[in-house]
């Protein structure tokens, strides 16, 4: 009951595909986009904006942009008590700081007594620790949110960024980020 | 060692789908037809795998094991036992798990129990459940293991968002996913059927109860999920069109499109490619609304943490299951003839018309839950919400109500006004008479938005209408479908009679109260009582006691909390509620302020209630037709094996 | 009755219509509707129409934060460091509300104020508000030089 001339024209048939495929295309570039674009490189290769911050727990000393201008390469790892992936991180930092890297932290909007207890918890690998209890550092070093992980020149150049905890199988990544970065 | 064990289930899992999928692609292009007869046990023992492995990342997250680092992330050794569990789900990749472990089993039930179609179409679908599941054992064992160790457990762990630590989490997500994933066996069930040009009515029959279960577990879902929004969130709203809520929306849609579709390939033997498409669409939206969670392009209130790697692997899913089975269905849809004619006034007539109106919401919502991301793709942001959709979705959904009305008193094929006119006599004047009436007593009553009244005046004249279908059977009689019709749209009735009454009636009061004062809403007397520290297994919390009176009635005391969880350190409004036949009471407590007093929020919800009852009653009008479809399956199986044993023993 | 073919070019012709007529409502729809996100510099200088709701995003200004008598209005300045609003809530707020942080409004502008139906701070403490993130550096720097 179907012969050719019966059917529906073919073109409506890929309707479906067509459609899909225009909803592909668009979750691509959200997907690619913001991407490209909310990681803000532009912080990177430009030189560490400057402050002061007093220093978060006893044990350390305070951290200024300064510190980063002694021609060796370190991490700056921004962080807090209060958020969940840091802790998870912590160790993976440990490790990190056992292989020879040399880590300074900031602590964002954290309670002494809080910071201490994390410190105490998961470990410290940070050489320096400093304060930031206004985001002040965070916002202008080009950070939306917790943790993230700078790796910065001797001569006080940001050469990456990294979004989000650095996970266990990222270290050598990492560490060879920073040997980049030495020379 | 229980998560090796586990982690290696899962393993076995994925090599079994692969083995299923080989074997069914063998067999079907006639290269080892021997193969066909392990397809359905390799099915069956992948679904038993696939749970082995949920059941040991529920026992892990029991346990409190820490040197998982799922768990040290998500869990806590104080919770209570019961948010535990639920914590498995409460997270990206346990909820993975669960998905697939869900996928596996309905796959597994499918190869045990469904015989009615020819064994071709059945390992064709066999081979395309297997290939779905496999993208998702995949994506799980590659971008998301939910059992890797830490080097170094923490001694504790980080406990779970406390807005996810209510009873309703442990049942809501379970729920929604038999749904979701349930659908998959529809969608597998349309690309076995393209693959062998079997689409006819023992297709729809065999797929309408997979079809009726899915839609039944996301009736209940997103009803429950829209009760616990209600009363977690603290802001007194139901719906938010939400992302997380369109995702939950749309395979609804699809689903109840493909429900009503089915039925008419299944009894008159028509819309046969529109049927298979929809089976196809159906999986696809419940993909699609998993992706633009999971991925994160899109923000909501109740996202999961979001990692663009694991967006770009769920895409890639979508591209190889979506765009596949599209191809199919363009390439074979076309060989596919179209089924019997029918007159536009006919049963067959008016579920078009719904599955026409069905596919204009989705295609609403769609759109308006993607706008944020078109336009971020120029540089504007905008967010969408109930401005855009409550309306327009409205002028798609008022006419299928209006068509649904008549639609189940329509025969099939061919049918005249002026014969159900005649059929069914005065009556029939009944639901448009009360509607209007209804209508002119509000609009006298004045200061109604033009969409709740049109709820309102609708609501009553649905109900009657409903039961119509009713009118001059055999009611000992009939089968359990019609009833099951029936309570279905009588439930649709009884919601949107509670969305109208709580848009136009609901009233509101905020204060800031000193202990003693006492404040007026709606019929109530709210009283702030005293405000005293209360703690719980891992959280304090500041608890007002509201003694509030109905009319002068009896009081009844009321205790909403502001709560403080400390693993993960977080302050959130516990809501209290008192539900009375005529409506509810909803009371949040804001902070303290200067002066000694306290911020209350309060609003009386006439009728609010009927929302989730009218989603329960859809919900038990679709388990009453699965019941009478699978009772009379039953009952014809057992039919023909006993002609088949007459027969045997006749030929002896 | 129809033909088959007929039957079948109708059902085709009243989908593709319907389907149609959903993708103009929409569009027309979502011209109208959909809320868009402010900063208050933009908001400043191009006011939206008063009915209209949208969405304003920025920095809860430091000590701007005032508490109307009445124990549940919150008068506040949301600021991008090019550019001050004053905003208006009445409500509980969220938990997350803080000065110095940053805060979306849902409103509309009334004679020059923001009147916020809705305040959202992310249920998660871990990021600011998407809509902020696109902030430039530069924008962000000040925002919070003059909200300290």
């Amino acid at each position: 009951m179907s012969g050719p001339a019966e059917k529906a024209p073919r073109w409506t048939l890929w309707l479906p595909l067509a459609l899909f495929v225009g909803f592909a295309a668009l979750v691509m570039i959200g997907l690619v986009h913001p991407a490209s674009q909310d990681v803000p490189s532009q912080m990177v290769g430009k030189p560490l904006p400057q402050f002061v911050l007093p220093a978060g727990v006893p044990d350390r000393p305070a951290l200024t942009s300064h510190d980063f201008v002694d021609g060796k390469p370190r991490l700056l790892n921004i962080f807090a008590s209060w958020c969940i992936p840091c802790g998870v991180e912590a160790p993976v930092l440990g490790a990190l700081a056992a292989r020879g890297a040399e880590i300074d932290g900031i602590a964002i909007r954290d309670h002494p007594a809080d910071l201490a207890g994390f410190l105490a918890q998961h470990g410290n690998p940070f050489t320096r620790l400093g304060a930031d209890d206004v985001s002040a550092v965070q916002l202008a070093i080009g950070s939306s949110g917790v943790p993230e992980t700078f790796v910065i020149d001797g001569h006080g150049i940001i050469r990456y960024q990294h979004i989000g905890e650095i996970r266990a199988e990222e270290v050598p990544f990492m560490l060879g980020k920073l040997a980049e970065a030495a020379r | 060692m229980l998560a090796e064990f586990a982690l290696a289930a899962l393993w076995l899992a994925a090599a079994l789908a692969a083995l299923q999928l080989l074997a069914g692609v063998l067999v079907l292009s006639e290269k080892a037809l021997v193969l066909g007869g392990i397809v359905r046990p390799l099915a069956v023992v992948q679904g038993l795998l696939a749970l082995a492995a949920l059941l040991g990342l529920i026992g892990l997250f029991a346990t409190t094991d820490l040197s998982v680092a799922l768990v040290a992330e998500n869990s806590h050794s104080a919770k209570p036992m019961l948010y535990k569990i639920a914590g498995t789900w409460g997270n990206h990749e346990g909820s993975m798990l669960l998905w697939v472990a869900v996928m596996g089993l309905a796959g597994s039930f499918v190869a045990l129990v469904e015989r009615r179609l020819p064994e071709r179409t059945m390992l064709a679908t066999l081979a395309g459940q297997a290939f779905v599941s496999l993208g998702f054992y995949a994506f799980l064992l590659l971008a998301s293991n939910p059992f890797a160790r830490l080097t170094q457990p923490p001694p504790e762990g980080n406990g779970l968002n406390p807005l996810l630590q209510d009873p309703g989490l442990a049942f809501h997500p379970p729920t929604l996913y038999l749904g979701y994933v349930g659908l998959s066996i529809a969608f597998s069930f349309a690309i076995g059927a393209l693959v062998t040009r079997e689409v006819g009515p023992a297709f729809a029959r065999a797929m309408r109860p997979w079809v009726l279960g899915a839609w039944i577990f996301l009736t209940l879902g997103i009803t429950a999920g829209s009760y616990w929004a209600y009363y977690v969130l603290g802001w007194g709203g139901w719906w938010f069109w939400d992302p997380v809520e369109n995702a939950s929306l749309m395979p609804w849609l699809a689903a109840t499109a493909l429900l009503h579709s089915c039925s008419v390939l299944a009894a008159r033997d028509a819309l046969r490619a529109w049927t298979v498409m929809l089976g196809v669409v159906a999986f696809s939206m419940s993909m699609i609304g998993t992706f633009l969670v999971r991925s994160g392009i899109l923000t909501s209130v109740h996202a999961f943490a979001v990692d663009p790697l694991r967006g770009k692997f769920i895409l890639a899913l979508l591209a190889i299951n979506i765009g596949g089975a599209l191809t199919l269905f363009a390439l074979r849809a076309g060989s596919v003839t179209e089924g019997e004619r029918f007159s536009v006034t006919s049963r067959e007539g008016a579920l078009v018309f719904n599955n026409v109106m069905l596919t204009g919401i989705l295609g609403i919502v769609l759109i308006g839950t993607l706008y944020p991301l078109v336009t971020e793709a120029v540089g504007v942001r905008v967010s969408v919400g109930p401005p855009y959709f409550n309306p327009v979705t409205a002028l798609f959904a008022l006419p299928m109500m209006l068509v649904m009305m008549v639609g189940p008193l329509l025969r099939w094929r061919r049918d005249a006004p002026g014969r159900v006119a005649r059929a069914q006599g005065w009556v029939m004047a009944l639901p448009p008479v009360v509607g209007v009436v209804t209508a002119a007593v509000f609009i006298a009553h004045g200061g109604i938005g033009l969409l709740p009244l049109i709820g309102l005046s609708l609501a009553p004249a649905l109900a009657l209408a409903s039961l119509l279908p009713l009118r001059g059977r055999d009611l000992t009689r009939l089968p359990l479908p019609v009833w099951g019709m029936v309570v279905a749209h009588f439930g649709i009735a009884v919601a949107m009679a509670g969305m109208a009454s709580d848009s136009a009636f609901s009233t509101e009061r905020l204060i800031a109260a000193h202990v003693g004062e006492e404040t007026r809403v709606g019929p109530w007397a709210v009283r702030l009582a005293g405000v005293a520290p209360v703690a719980g297994p891992n959280w304090t919390a500041m608890e007002a006691r509201l003694v509030v009176r109905y009319d002068g009635a009896g009081a009844t005391t009321l205790t909403p909390q502001s709560r403080t969880y400390w693993a993960p350190p977080q302050t959130t409004g516990v809501s209290a509620l008192l539900t009375r036949w005529n409506g509810q009471l909803y009371t949040v407590m804001g902070e303290e302020v200067e002066g000694d007093r306290w911020q209350l929020r309060l609003w009386w919800k006439p009728f609010v209630p009927l929302i989730w009852l009218g989603g329960a009653l859809v919900a038990l009008g679709g388990a009453l037709a699965l019941l009478g479809r699978v009772s009379a399956d039953l009952k014809r199986i057992s039919v023909r094996t006993r002609m088949a044993d007459r027969r045997q023993r006749q030929g002896r | 009755m129809l033909k088959p073919k007929h039957q079948r070019m109708v059902l085709l012709a009243a989908a593709l219509t319907a389907l149609l007529a959903a993708v103009l409502i929409a569009a027309w729809a979502l011209r109208h509707q959909a809320s868009y996100f402010y900063v208050p510099s933009e908001i400043k200088a191009h006011p939206p129409e008063a009915d209209r709701s949208v969405r304003l995003g920025g920095m809860v200004r430091r000590g701007s934060v005032h508490n109307e008598a009445d124990g549940v209005t919150v008068d506040f300045i949301v600021s991008d460091g090019r550019a001050d609003v004053p905003v208006r809530f009445a409500g509980i707020r969220p938990a997350l509300f803080v000065e110095g942080s940053g805060v979306v409004a849902e409103g509309h502008m009334v004679q020059g104020r923001f009147e916020a139906d809705n305040l959202l701070a992310k249920h998660d403490e871990k990021y600011v508000p998407r809509e902020m993130a696109g902030m430039t550096a530069e924008q962000a720097r000040q925002t919070v030089a003059q909200t300290k």
